[in-house]
């Protein structure tokens, strides 16, 4: 089974499959998901597992219980719409897995939030493909609506080696934070260490809508199952009710040139014809481009908030493409780059990938992303591989180009690549503007330490020579700190005043030294007896600078500063710095 | 001879010297009270600036000028190391002490005033040298190599402690070390009427052994390859003061002739200075000439030596017949021979037979 090949893999694919339907089911009920998943040590085995994962999402009723988790279904649905997995698949093979390896059964508790809680004991029949329900509990939900439970809890057991897996599924764990920013997530491994990631946002990305195959992404056999289940007798009104983004006109012109009459009932479409029309739609040129609103991106906030809360850089770029389409499959691709904080500095650029909201951790090498990351030139944006930055790529589809069956590497599909490449080159330009800025600071700072350092050594030597006491610097130059440790509050304070009368240039260099609140800031200049506006009001985020070279001559200058969000106070040092000339 | 007038060289331009430098420094704190920040000016010493002076008959600097500002980031610190140094050299001055290049560059730091490495130190001396237009020996700044001198002159001591007192430099036959007390010592009295300069070490030791000092009434000096300049100020002290023609003996190759055109004509490196070259100096040999006259022992020369030898016949300093003469033999015969080549004929035998004619021929 793909996914369940050695005892590591099994556990993380386990872990995996059951997650993401805990996600996938938050999603449907529009609630920011609470995932809890705990992995335990049956007895005193060595390689039995007790696998819990329990979330408060939509729930599944009674009734279907049995067939979402003990038979593989392969449903006659063929609309389609962004989804983590395949809803019951994947989570069914993680249950057959179990129950193959332990011979032991499902437990599965479920509420759609209404009076009941079900609880079932199951297991796959697999000759018959159905399910055998050993043992099936009623509780009751609390009276009242606010207190009652909803969500699903699935309990398997199985065999692996958690000792293995533990490094591929904490990182799976933390990259899943990462792009579920609205996500808590808690995790007991075996040996009993809690893994605990807090949401930051109670926002959730805008849910996808369902929609009907385009022309251009049908095979045969979903065409087949369309005409199974469709009510309508002529294939004028078929194509228009099944197909994304066909009306009537390119209904006629498409049936004209596929040489099928209109008023043909589809029922009677011969096995020959049917092959014949998917292979019509693929040639046929015109079709519209499918739309993006059956996709549900992260977008550029959330992206950049699970970036910041999983990385904890000190500069993100993030950047969502134009919804595109490949073979008729829409798709959204979605990047962020990191640079710089807790994002450590290795040999090589480190790569998050992933895939409709899931993070592809195995198998990385062969993936697409990668041969796109290794054929930029970094050095274009001024960076190495060794330097500590992180590049997030995320395609959002309701058909993921995957190169193979585990689902963990992304194939090479000419517009999907244009578009991460596209994405890749966006930020990566942000990223090196913010370099190069940080560095134009820096370089300035420096510039100017070199005057503090050197001129007093000018001065005292020069004395030393004259035999005569040293003469005052300060009129050629003067730096002097007007905020030191300031903490900011809701209304502008002054900050100390620079007598600035003698120079002709003056610098300013304000750094925002808190960890989280920005601040906003503004630079006065006293001209004829009033204070001028020379710089003003600017936002300050957490760890930036602005540093400014202020020209002509004014009497004096200073600094004013205050937290940006009233409650949110921030903590200054500037430094303001003449220079005579 | 006895030299009874007091023509001191060696110790009038260190009071200009101090002068100058107490002068820079006024000038500096000035600037900064009026609220301007310093600059200094000296000529530039970019090869572009750099000519040969057929009157001087060395290199010589241009007319073109740096500034050198402390409102230039970039210029501020070499700016102050070159304040600092400037205050360094006003002390050794006024305390009559001697430093050398090494003893800057590691003392610098006392002061919290850091050069990368002593070259970046000794340019800053240059820079002194240039602005304040005398050499650092006058600064009481000497290198570190050590040349020597042998024969009948009477020195008197200038330095503090050995004010007035005597040596003859004949009372070591190691010979005397050619360091800042002598340089800077008085010539008193002397037998000798020329100076013998070789480059070797072990033929310094031959003419010491077989008395060329007695024999040609010569001081012999040794300057241990390229000439210190502290040498070369010697030199031409012996040739200025003392009006003694000077014989330059050097290896037969491209890089022997330097040796002795370096003490004749000077250095491009040293052409913001004066006072370092003896104009009328000889090179005594070994010719090229000579390796075919004397039949000398010699070795090809390599591909380095015959680029070198093209250098030097467009080198302005080269221009006359007899080091063109010589230049085209080289290349023609494309052989070179050291000094020690004579003793082929026997240990005395450059002294005996080379020597001797090769000074009659020079009219020596």
């Amino acid at each position: 089974m793909a996914g369940f090949t050695n005892p590591a893999r099994s556990i993380f694919t386990s872990i995996r499959e059951l997650v993401e339907n805990s996600l996938d089911a938050a999603d449907v009920a529009r609630i920011p998901p609470e995932i809890y998943i705990r992995l335990s040590k049956d007895g005193d085995s060595d390689d039995t597992y007790t696998l819990r994962v329990a979330d408060n999402g939509s729930g599944i009723s009674p009734h279907h219980i049995p067939l979402a988790f003990g038979q593989f279904l392969f449903s006659s649905k063929y609309r389609l719409k962004q989804a983590r997995g395949t809803f019951g698949l994947g989570g069914t093979m993680a249950i057959l897995y179990g129950q193959i390896t332990t011979n032991k059964p499902v437990k599965v508790i479920s509420s759609t939030g209404k009076s009941l809680i079900v609880e079932y004991r199951l297991l796959i029949d697999i000759e018959k493909n159905r399910p055998i329900i050993l043992d099936r509990k009623i509780h009751a939900n609390p009276r009242a609506k606010s207190k009652r439970w909803r969500g699903t809890v699935v309990e398997i057991h199985l065999r692996g080696s958690y000792a293995q897996a533990m490094p591929k599924v904490l990182e799976y764990l933390k990259q899943t934070a990462m792009v579920n920013p609205y996500a808590n997530i808690i995790f007991i491994d075996p040996r009993g260490r809690l893994y605990k990631f807090d949401r930051t946002v109670e926002k959730m990305p805008p849910p996808p809508k369902e929609i009907n195959p385009h022309p251009y992404g049908v095979d045969v056999e979903t065409l087949q199952r369309i005409m199974r289940s469709t009510t309508e007798d002529n294939m004028l009104k078929f194509m228009q009710k099944h197909f994304h983004r066909v009306g009537e006109k390119i209904a006629r012109d498409f049936l004209k040139r596929a040489g099928i009459s209109e008023d043909r009932d589809p029922k009677t479409l011969r096995p020959e014809e049917i092959v014949d029309l998917v292979e019509k739609m693929k040639e046929y040129d015109g079709f519209l481009p499918p739309e993006a609103d059956c996709l549900s991106p992260l977008g550029e906030d959330l992206l950049r908030e699970g970036v910041l809360k999983e990385l904890e850089p000190e500069f993100v770029a993030v950047r969502q493409r134009k919804p595109s389409a490949y073979s008729g499959h829409p798709f959204i691709v979605e990047v962020a780059i990191a640079y710089g904080g807790k994002v450590p500095a290795k040999d090589d650029i480190l790569l998050y990938r992933f895939a409709n909201k899931i993070p592809l951790v195995y198998d990385e090498s062969g993936d697409v992303c990668w041969k796109i990351v290794r054929s930029i030139n970094w050095r274009r944006y001024n960076l190495t591989p060794n330097m500590p930055f992180a590049i997030i790529i995320h395609v959002c589809s309701t058909k993921i180009p995957y190169k193979t069956l585990g689902k963990e590497i992304l194939a090479d599909q000419l517009e999907v690549s244009r578009e991460i490449l596209n994405g890749i080159r966006e930020v990566a330009r942000q990223l090196a503007r913010y370099l190069s800025r940080k560095e134009r600071v820096k370089r300035q700072v420096r510039r100017l330490a070199v005057f503090s350092r050197y001129l007093p050594k000018i001065a005292r030597f020069s004395a030393g020579l004259a035999g005569r006491r040293p003469p005052d610097i300060s009129k050629l130059y003067q730096r002097k700190q007007v905020f030191k440790g300031f903490i900011t509050s809701g209304k502008y304070v002054d900050s100390e005043i620079f007598d600035s009368h003698r120079y002709s240039v003056v610098f300013v260099h304000i750094q925002n030294k808190h960890k989280e609140n920005p601040a906003a800031v503004r630079v006065l200049g006293l001209v004829n007896s009033k204070w001028e506006v020379l710089i003003p009001e600017s936002t300050l985020t957490s760890g930036s600078e602005i540093y400014e070279t202020l020209r002509g001559r004014y009497k004096a200058v200073k600094i004013q500063a205050k937290s940006l969000k009233p409650d949110k106070k921030s903590l200054i040092d500037a430094y303001i710095d003449g220079l005579s000339q | 001879m006895s030299i009874k007038k007091n023509v001191d060289l060696a110790t009038s331009p260190k009071s200009i010297v101090q002068k100058k430098l107490e002068e820079l420094g006024m000038k500096f704190c000035e600037e900064i009270d009026r609220g301007v920040f310093p600059t200094v000016q000296m000529r530039s010493r970019s090869i572009s600036n750099i000519f040969y002076s057929p009157k001087y008959r060395q290199y010589i600097l241009g007319k073109s000028k740096v500034t050198r500002s402390s409102r230039n980031i970039a210029h501020l610190r070499p700016f102050a190391q070159m304040v600092w140094t400037a205050y360094f050299v006003h002390e050794l001055l006024k305390q009559k002490k001697t430093s050398t290049l090494r003893d800057v560059y590691y003392s610098a730091q006392a002061y919290d005033i850091f050069f990368k490495d002593q070259s970046e130190s000794d340019d800053i001396i240059t820079d002194l040298e240039t602005v304040i237009e005398h050499p650092r020996e006058s600064f009481n700044v000497f290198p570190e190599e050590r040349s020597a001198v042998f024969g009948d002159l009477t020195i008197e001591y200038t330095v503090p402690g050995y004010e007035g007192r005597r040596m003859n430099l004949s009372s070591h036959p190691d010979g005397v070390m050619i360091g800042p007390a002598l340089t800077d010592a008085r010539f008193v009295k002397t037998s000798a009427d020329k100076v013998i300069v070789v480059e070797k070490g072990a033929m310094f030791t031959r003419f010491v052994e077989e008395k060329v000092y007695e024999r040609f009434n010569a001081i012999l000096i040794y300057t241990a390859g390229q000439a210190p300049r502290s040498t070369r100020y010697f030199i031409r002290r012996l040739n200025r003061e003392l009006g003694f023609p000077v014989y330059i003996f050097s290896d037969a190759d491209p890089w022997g002739m330097h040796i002795a055109m370096v003490i004749i004509s000077g250095s491009a490196n040293a052409a913001h200075l004066r006072e370092l070259t003896t104009p009328d100096a000889k090179w005594a040999g070994v010719w090229a000439s000579d390796i075919i006259n004397y039949k000398l022992p010699s070795e090809k020369l390599s591909e380095i030596d015959v680029k070198r030898l093209r250098e030097l016949r467009n080198d302005p300093r080269y221009k006359d017949r007899h080091w063109q003469k010589q230049i085209d033999i080289f290349m023609k015969i494309k052989k070179k021979c050291e000094l020690e080549a004579f003793s082929r004929y026997g240990l005395t035998h450059i002294v005996d037979r080379y020597l001797p004619e090769r000074l009659k021929e020079l009219g020596a």
